[in-house]
């Protein structure tokens, strides 16, 4: 017996000194963003300037170290970035000019369709969710020709309309709001029903307050996805000033590495806060889409 | 139980019955419809519409002419040898990835699973890759998988030699290590869900009967996972289309060739405005979608099929 639970409490310290080894591998990029983002040019130069061979001037080490704590801590990255030079700030106002838009618009689709999904089912009705399910899993590059094909008939190429309306319809809240509201009890449905509500106040009164968290973790899901968007701003927009900070963040070249990693960190708060914040939904979110049937 | 019901009723109130029955069907029927209608309204004008023309142009010889050519836009891309390299790459890449991808985060959460210290903390950190922008996972990647890079330093003081990463045949593998680092903290939460899902009644008998973890993980959580283990690799498979982002940004249109994927193709194809290639692919990729899928969920009813309803 005395073996047994020894043999236990070694287990379990192996399982925690690998989920350690996980635990470093999985936040090393996070804290290197961030932490990098306080280095001066030269210091990023000389650390990394190896790799982007073509920078030329300033002292450039033989190798390349990766380094967690600046020798000096600077603001100059944010302070050239955010404040010298209005493009990232441009750029971000851009994302957010997409992002919520997105967000806010899916949800309230999604949460109508949902609605409609839970409360009548039928053969027809069905084999449309199922249909959903199939168009939420469909990769980007299926979609991506029909979507500049609509987007050019429309007129709305090289607008934000042509992001956002596409994704004000996507079917991935669709069916994490339907799987939701399908735990609301039946009985809650039916007793507003005798009382004489109609079918707007059950989903407005009943339905929407019950699964509150469920739009808050959607919301933030759908967030996370679209504000780190490259493909469809770089095919749907081709006018470089409405381009997101996530496109142009990716395009700056490499002499300003440093300040990539400062804007990426600015970049990464709202979905950090997000994160932080609402894990709990979030948790609950990703754990409720767990399988496709039902 | 309805049925029986109508059987006791005289005629003449079955006819009426059934008329008041049709009625309130009908008006549900309008009502879900009504509420269903934005939805399905803008997935039509926006997905279902355009992929009937996609599909359309990928039968006629050129948007101008308009003439049927049958499957033959088909056949002119089985033939495209950059169409078949992607195919094989993107092929070899999914099958080596996706099941890690499964595996792994079953791994990570039966490791969660048992009674670790921050327990909570771990979840938080692996679910973190979720939110880094795209570029600075690009950069970090270029930092050490660089021919200069922190890794080659690490293997230069083993001894080794530095290896060309993304310009050699390692290169799947600087890859996947993006895409499993990207996807395993997701698919770990989705397990843990579907662990939390199982009657503990069933794993506290075992237990009392002396059944080995092992034995327990194959006979009781592997079967109660099975809907999650279809979901996962369903979303993974997905994933891996969803790395050509960060493939792209990492080493552009034409990357070394076993990197050269389906988004590469379509991406360039894309530039060059060629559309019947462009729609002939899009309706291959859409329909070994469909099929994957379809599988996948047979798969699932085989395998889980003494579990639950």
């Amino acid at each position: 017996m005395k073996r047994k639970k020894k043999k236990k409490y070694f287990s379990r310290g192996v399982m925690f000194f690998l989920c350690l080894v996980f635990s470093v591998m999985f936040l090393l990029p996070t804290v290197l963003t961030i932490t990098n983002s306080f280095m001066s040019e030269t210091e990023i130069k000389a650390n990394y300037g190896m790799i982007f061979a073509t920078t030329q001037g300033g002292y450039v080490s033989k190798t390349v170290n990766l380094k967690f704590i600046p020798d000096k801590v600077t603001l100059s990255q944010y302070i050239t970035g955010l404040i010298k030079s209005p493009d990232y700030l441009l750029k971000l106002w851009n994302s957010i000019l997409l992002v919520v838009p997105i967000v806010i618009l899916q949800v309230s689709v999604a949460s109508v369709a949902a609605y409609s999904f839970t409360r009548w089912r039928g053969k027809i009705r069905s084999g449309l969710f199922f249909f959903y399910v199939i168009l939420m899993l469909m990769p980007y590059q299926v979609t991506l020709v029909p979507n500049y094909l609509i987007s050019s008939w429309l007129g709305i190429l090289n607008t934000r309309w042509s992001i956002i309306l596409p994704g004000m319809f996507a079917p991935f809240s669709v069916f994490l709001l339907t799987k939701f509201m399908r735990r609301i009890p039946y009985s809650l449905i039916e007793a507003a029903k005798v009382d004489g509500a109609g079918e707007w106040e059950i989903f407005t009164k009943i339905c929407l307050p019950e699964c509150r968290s469920a739009l808050y973790s959607i919301a933030i899901l759908v967030f996370i996805d679209y504000w780190n968007m490259v493909e469809q701003p770089l095919i749907l927009l081709q006018d470089a000033d409405a381009q997101p900070l996530s496109v142009f963040l990716s395009q700056i070249n490499a002499g300003e590495i440093g300040l990539a990693f400062a804007m990426a960190t600015v970049y990464m708060i709202p979905s950090l806060l997000l994160f932080l914040h609402g894990e709990e939904y979030l948790v609950e979110g990703i754990a409720n889409s767990g399988s496709v049937k039902g | 139980m309805m049925k029986e019901k109508l059987q006791e009723t005289s005629e003449s109130g079955n006819s009426e019955m059934k008329r008041q029955r049709r009625r309130a069907r009908m008006r549900d029927f309008g009502q879900s419809l009504c509420f269903l209608s934005p939805s399905l309204l803008g997935v039509g004008v926006f997905f279902i519409v355009p992929f009937f023309v996609v599909v359309y142009y990928s039968l006629i010889d050129g948007v101008g002419s308009r003439n049927f050519v049958y499957l033959d836009n088909y056949v002119r891309l089985f033939h495209n040898s950059a169409f078949q390299t992607a195919a094989k790459n993107t092929l070899q890449f999914s099958v080596i990835a996706v099941p890690l991808a499964v595996v792994l985060p079953i791994l990570l959460a039966l490791m969660l699973e048992a009674r670790i210290p921050m327990k909570s903390q771990f979840r938080t950190f692996f679910l973190s890759p979720m939110m880094v922008p795209v570029a600075s996972v690009v950069l970090i990647w270029q930092v050490l998988f660089n021919y200069n890079g922190t890794i080659n330093e690490f293997l230069m003081v083993f001894g080794a030699d530095r290896i060309d990463w993304l310009q050699s045949d390692y290169c799947q593998i600087v890859v996947m290590i993006l895409f499993l680092w990207k996807t395993l903290g997701y698919n770990m939460i989705l397990f843990m869900a579907g662990l939390a899902n199982i009657p503990k009644e069933l794993l506290e008998v075992a237990d009392v009967e002396g059944a080995g973890e092992v034995y327990k993980f194959f006979a009781i959580k592997l079967r109660y996972l099975s809907p999650t283990v279809l979901f996962v690799t369903i979303l993974s498979l997905i994933n891996s289309f969803k790395v050509f982002r960060e493939v792209y940004l990492l080493t552009g249109d034409y990357p070394y060739e076993k990197l050269y994927m389906l988004q590469h193709f379509m991406n360039n194809t894309f530039r060059s405005l060629d559309y019947q290639k462009l729609s002939s692919a899009a309706v291959v990729m859409a329909i070994v979608m469909v099929v994957l899928i379809a599988l996948l969920f047979k798969a699932e009813d085989w395998f889980g099929k003494d579990v639950e309803g």
